[in-house]
């Protein structure tokens, strides 16, 4: 996947909390509609002024309150768009809306089995020849061998073992130079020595346990720009100190649904 | 001891993810144990690798429980389509596309459950019981209208024989059968078998029960006593034969003949042609062999030592038979159902000197059980030892040798 540059992104005009499907939701702990919406609209203003991105606005629609993650739309590589197949059933209704804009916009779509788990964006993502596929949480490994022989990618499939941490980036982000920002405990010894065979040491940004608590992973990275949540200082100086220019913004509305700045994006190219 | 197994495939980028390794950890650290069959690596970084692994356990719960655990890392069961099933258009026959029975110990799959088919013989369908989800097998007569039978051969799975641990002549048996074969050797393990199952039986021990079907050459030829003398040992538990053999047996009873030929004298007595007719007509007029027997009027030989020791006997009778003898079934479904009724417990089987009875016999039969086929016509032991079993053993030499002998090799003093 190139760095970003166009991003997918739906207004949360209609988010709230209306169903639990993950550690992070909790219906009693609502959401502030007012603030969830300035926050969104100032990350889409560091997105589109400070870091340079176009974005895509999609419609949102009454009745599903998680359109605005549009990580989960699925995956895009070129013109091609394999529309996400959600786990649970409360999130099955956006794949129409997500597909019907890959073809309104002329994507090839090309759609997994039915009854296959996978969630796009959430458990795909890595370097340019190399893709990581979180699985077990939400998406099911068996997608991935599929998608490496339609996108001829190599894709290492990472098990997630922490349901904190139930989509592969609310816990790592491929960083533009090659570095690699992490929380190891999210994987078992497999997945963290498979990453550690992959990522020489000094490109392995580990997260503390605090912060990827407030999803300092979930991080969108353009060029030398890192969009992360605000909160997480010590990741801000790790990804200084490798030169990248950290913009934190505050989005602890979304947090109560457990998502943050990747989670509000799709990458398109 | 068979082993539950089940052939899953892996396939993706599972080498460098250490997704395979894990799947293999997974399988040992519960205590199952794999084949790595076929590993394909792929040839660049983009082009997956596919592996086909072979896991075991010791109980099928555990295999299930491997599987579980190992089925969300991506290993998926290889042939997880359960088995096609049709209703049985009518009373006594089987759907046109019906799956027929080998001898061996066979599963069929349904809804993705392997399970064991009861009463395993050759040449049956298999009926699925849907709710209870269990599988046996049914004769074609027997099978009843609407019953679920299994066709095709999706989701049928047969299991090979592994070899019998005891170093035995049953141990390295191949199909083949030869009259060059040393005889002695042979049937000093048969006398050892026979041996470990008087005691299992007397025990009280399932599976220990010794059956032998045997012809009228048995007497003629001069097995007689011998026979008579393994049946009041012990060493036989179920008896199937025809008309003819009780009825030659008696016959040397009560004239000192068989088919007429003088056992003492050694040539054919004037009018013996006659006396197993007047055997027969003499049990028919008491009404049964048993009778006949407790009744003193049948004091020797076969049918006297099976009374005497409550050995089960099955007469199934044929169109070249006189009289019958009382007891004898002249409906060859009937004979063949309750054949099939004696087969459980049965621990060995001696096929000796019948053709007719060798060869039906043989088919009720699972491979799991040790046979030993005697015959001095090869292509009768030949037919049953190609059955493909590592436990069938074929002898060519006349019946009464054979039973001579194996009663001398277990103690008997003529």
């Amino acid at each position: 996947m190139a760095a970003m540059s166009r991003l997918l992104v739906c207004p949360p005009d209609y988010f709230k909390i209306e169903y639990e499907i993950n550690p992070w939701m909790r219906r009693s702990n609502a959401v502030d509609s007012e603030q969830a919406i300035r926050q969104w609209h100032h990350l889409m203003q560091v997105l589109e002024q400070d870091v340079g991105a176009v974005l895509e606005r999609m419609k949102p629609v009454p009745g599903l309150p998680d359109l605005v993650f549009t990580a989960n739309a699925g995956i895009v590589v070129g013109r091609k768009a394999v529309p996400s197949r959600f786990r649970y059933a409360e999130r099955r209704k956006e794949e129409t809306y997500f597909e019907e804009w890959f073809r309104g916009q002329g994507y090839e779509v090309v759609t997994l089995d039915p009854g296959s788990f996978f969630e796009g964006a959430g458990d795909l993502l890595g370097f340019p020849d190399t893709w990581f596929g979180g699985y077990r949480q939400r998406s099911d490994i068996r997608v991935f061998p599929t998608l490496s022989d339609w996108f001829h990618r190599e894709i290492i499939p990472l098990e997630l073992v922490d349901n904190r941490f139930y989509h592969l980036d609310t816990c790592l982000c491929p960083l533009s130079g090659g570095e690699l920002l992490y929380f190891p405990p999210a994987f078992d010894h497999y997945g963290q020595a498979a990453l550690a065979e992959r990522i020489t040491p000094s490109r392995r940004l580990v997260v503390s346990e605090a912060e990827a608590l407030r999803f300092a992973c979930n991080a969108v990275c353009v060029g030398k720009h890192v969009v992360l949540p605000a909160g997480c200082p010590e990741t801000e100086s790790l990804l200084a100190s490798c030169g990248y220019l950290p913009h934190p913004v505050p989005l602890d509305e979304f947090m109560k649904s457990g998502g943050s700045a990747k989670c509000l994006t799709l990458a398109l190219d | 001891m068979m082993q539950d197994q089940e052939t899953v495939i892996l396939q993706g980028h599972i080498i460098d993810s250490l997704i395979l390794a894990k799947v293999l950890d997974r399988i040992l650290m519960m205590g199952g144990t794999f084949d790595l069959q076929d590993v394909q690596i792929g040839k660049t970084r983009e082009e997956p690798s596919r592996a086909r692994i072979v896991v075991r356990a010791s109980s099928a719960k555990l295999l299930s429980e491997i599987l579980h655990a190992i089925q969300p890392h991506g290993a998926s069961v290889e042939n997880e389509r359960d088995c096609g099933l049709a209703a049985a258009p009518a009373d006594g026959i089987f759907p046109s596309e019906f799956y027929a029975t080998t001898h061996l110990p066979t599963q069929v799959r349904i809804r993705d459950q392997w399970v064991e088919v009861e009463g395993i013989e050759m040449d049956l369908g298999i009926c699925v019981d849907l709710v209870r989800l269990t599988a046996r097998t049914v004769p074609m007569g027997e099978v009843k209208r609407g019953e679920q039978v299994v066709i095709g051969r999706e989701g049928v799975r047969v299991i090979p024989l592994q070899r019998p641990r005891d170093r035995d002549v049953f141990s390295f048996m191949e199909s083949q059968v030869s009259s060059e074969r040393p005889h002695g050797r042979v049937i000093g393990d048969i006398a050892k078998r026979l041996v470990q199952l008087r005691t299992g039986f007397r025990e009280g021990k399932v599976g220990s029960k010794v059956l032998l079907a045997g012809g009228p050459a048995i007497v003629h030829a001069g097995g007689r006593e011998a026979l008579a003398w393994l049946i009041d040992e012990e060493f036989i538990h179920v008896l199937f034969c025809g008309n003819a053999l009780p009825a030659h047996d008696m016959e040397v009873d009560l004239y000192g003949t068989s088919l007429g030929y003088g056992h003492a004298a050694g040539r054919v007595v004037p009018h013996g042609h006659e006396h197993h007719l007047r055997t027969i007509n003499r049990i028919r007029a008491i009404g049964s062999i048993e009778a006949g027997v407790k009744s003193g009027i049948i004091k020797t030989g076969i049918m006297a030592a099976c009374v005497r020791r409550s050995v089960q006997v099955v007469m199934a009778g044929t169109i070249r038979d006189d009289g019958p003898l009382p007891g004898v079934i002249t409906d060859s479904l009937e004979a063949q159902a309750a054949m099939r009724a004696a087969i459980p417990g049965i621990g060995m089987a001696l096929l000796v000197a019948s053709t007719l009875h060798a060869v039906a016999t043989g088919n009720l039969l699972p491979a799991t059980i040790p046979s030993v086929c005697v015959d001095v016509n090869p292509s009768v032991p030949t037919k049953l030892a190609d059955r493909g079993s590592f436990q069938a053993v074929g002898l060519v030499m006349d019946a009464a040798s054979f039973l001579n002998e194996l009663a001398r090799e277990l103690g008997w003093q003529p």
